[in-house]
């Protein structure tokens, strides 16, 4: 376990060495920021919450994500690096978690450079900051639960537009099962057991309970169990594909 | 040296000449390895022993297996069966601690191209297992070992072809492991690039097992004290280069460059202890070969000057490397790599 400090120092100080970073960083902010704006109409509800910026989370995560987790094996794959990695002394594992806890933090810290957002309404009106930090701690695990699916795609493929568009997909399912006009489809067939199983496997059913202040600890463990599956699959990943 | 008088008791004198020289401790065992990708066998049932100190080169046309051999050894692939050893450890039981005894440089020598050189190294010194106090002496040994001051703050991806071999050199011999496992260590190097490589792996062979696989004949004879061919996934000679030439059709035959006439030519075919004699018309260089096993240096000699010839450089051949291992290797046939 003492090899994954390391790892993480050297991924997320690549992130900041090469344009990567501040490229991600930006259309974050701006994206959140318009999105939150014009779409959710943050300012004219008139309401000091930030339930119209967070509800794009989502929907921004779907596309930025996976553009951060496309890299992470892929590249190694293709540049003969992963002979290197995978021939020095250390667990497969920490390299999975190594690189995985790198890309998680790197998205944490964009999305701890919202915080103008949270001064701007807290200056504003007088918003429940307990809910915003449950809110803002259910979109960092969101962002992980897609950035562990991405790490697996990527292990799958040498070519890293294959793993962005094959991650975008597979994150949009994940999405998709809690749509309300997904769900109605299966409720004309399905009783309302399987229904709420099918929307149990989704990423938005989690995110909003979390969103809306009930840090239950199904929906953490939901995440948990989601980011472990998909590292755990990308390690299996890695060892199937290394030698191609 | 107490654990010297210990060793001398029945087998006394043995055990200490061992001691004393050194050369039976096996490093690297490979017992009957295979290796298959889907339908394409690589590696096929290849077994060979290499001891502490020895420098051992793998030549063989590409696809015959090198590589892939080397990735077992080195334990990125594991093998579809056999067995290898590294210090005694089986790798398939514990493959960290046989990792950490290796220091490999892979093909093309990969590394991250957006870090400097010195970052590289103190990323990786800590997952060589280098205690965290030490890793600043060992990137500093390290480097001045392989001369990579004069680029230690900068990118690798602006490097030179030669730089950036040497900064895999780095890595891989910076925890100073007693196995160091290089695939085609001096490929698309320079002249001076391939000797300064060259001098360090002969620098290193001491206290080291080294194994290298390269296309360059020359090499093995350079660096190497035992080469070993492989083709079509098999080991197809195992032998000392200078024994290898010894199998060549070029070993012990005498060259001079003159102006010979048919006449001259053909006496010279004649002459008993000569099996054969070519002449280059463009070199104007002759060449002839001995009977099988003869010294025929000392007769021709005798003969040109008798003859009163005018010659240049007339010189006795070791033996063509090449020409032996077109030989070997030509039978397998070229194989196509299909993964």
């Amino acid at each position: 376990m003492r090899q994954i400090k390391p790892i993480v120092k050297r991924e997320l100080q690549s992130y900041f060495t090469t344009p990567i970073a501040y490229v991600f960083i930006v259309i974050f902010l701006i994206m959140s920021g318009v999105f939150a704006f014009y779409f959710g109409g943050l300012y004219e509800r008139g309401q000091a919450d930030l339930i119209p910026f967070f509800n794009f989370h989502p929907w921004l995560y779907l596309f930025l994500v996976p553009a951060v987790a496309m890299r992470l094996w892929s590249e190694e794959r293709n540049s003969g690096n992963i002979e290197l990695l995978m021939t020095l002394p250390v667990h497969k594992m920490d390299w999975v978690l190594g690189k995985f806890l790198a890309a998680w933090l790197f998205i944490g810290i964009a999305l701890l450079f919202t915080f103008p957002i949270w001064i701007s309404i807290n200056y504003l009106g007088d918003p429940d900051n307990g809910l915003i930090l449950a809110s803002y701690f259910g979109s960092f695990l969101l962002a992980g639960g897609f950035l562990a699916i991405g790490s697996c795609i990527s292990a799958a493929t040498k070519n890293q537009v294959i793993a962005f568009i094959l991650t975008v997909v597979v994150c949009f399912l994940f999405l998709l099962s809690g749509f309300p006009m997904v769900l109605n489809f299966f409720k004309i067939f399905l009783p309302q057991m399987m229904v709420d199983a099918v929307a149990s496997t989704s990423f938005l059913t989690h995110f909003d309970s979390i969103t809306k202040g009930v840090l239950d600890l199904g929906d953490l463990s939901y995440f948990t169990i989601t980011i472990a599956v998909w590292l755990y699959a990308t390690s299996l990943v890695i060892d199937m594909k290394k030698a191609d | 040296m107490p654990s010297v008088l210990g060793m001398i008791g029945d087998n006394g004198i043995v055990r200490l000449n061992q001691y004393l020289s050194g050369v039976t401790t096996i490093m690297i065992e490979c017992l009957n390895l295979s290796k298959k990708f889907g339908q394409f066998t690589a590696v096929d049932d290849l077994s060979f022993t290499a001891n502490k100190g020895q420098v051992l080169g793998f030549l063989g046309p590409n696809g015959a297996g090198k590589s892939t051999t080397m990735k077992m050894i080195t334990g990125f692939l594991e093998p579809t069966s056999g067995q290898v050893k590294v210090c005694g450890i089986d790798i398939a039981d514990d493959p960290i601690s046989v990792k950490s005894k290796i220091g490999y440089l892979p093909e093309g020598a990969p590394s991250y191209g957006e870090m400097e050189v010195g970052q590289f190294l103190h990323f990786v010194a800590p997952l060589r297992g280098i205690k965290s106090t030490l890793v600043k002496s060992a990137v500093e040994s390290v480097i001045s070992r392989v001369n990579l001051e004069k680029v230690y703050f900068q990118k690798i991806e602006t490097l030179s072809k030669g730089f950036k071999r040497r900064v895999g050199l780095a890595q891989a011999i910076i925890h100073d492991p007693e196995v160091l496992v290089m695939d085609e260590p001096t490929d698309g190097l320079d002249p001076n690039q391939k000797h300064q490589v060259r001098e360090l792996i002969t620098d290193m062979s001491k206290d080291k097992t080294i194994i290298l696989s390269t296309h360059i004949l020359e090499e093995v004879h350079a660096v190497c004290d035992r080469a070993i061919i492989i083709a079509g996934g098999k080991i197809v000679a195992d032998n000392t280069p200078s024994e290898m030439e010894g199998m060549s059709r070029y070993h012990h035959a005498v060259s001079f460059v003159s102006d010979l006439d048919t006449e001259l030519l053909n006496k010279i075919k004649n002459m008993d202890c000569v099996r054969d004699v070519t002449y280059d018309s463009r070199l104007k260089e002759t060449t002839i070969f001995p009977t099988q096993g003869l010294f025929i240096f000392d007769e021709i000699s005798e003969f040109l000057r008798k003859q009163s010839i005018q010659v240049k450089s007339l010189k006795m051949e070791a033996g063509r490397l090449d020409e032996v291992f077109r030989n070997i290797t030509h039978s397998v046939g070229e194989r196509e790599v299909v993964k």
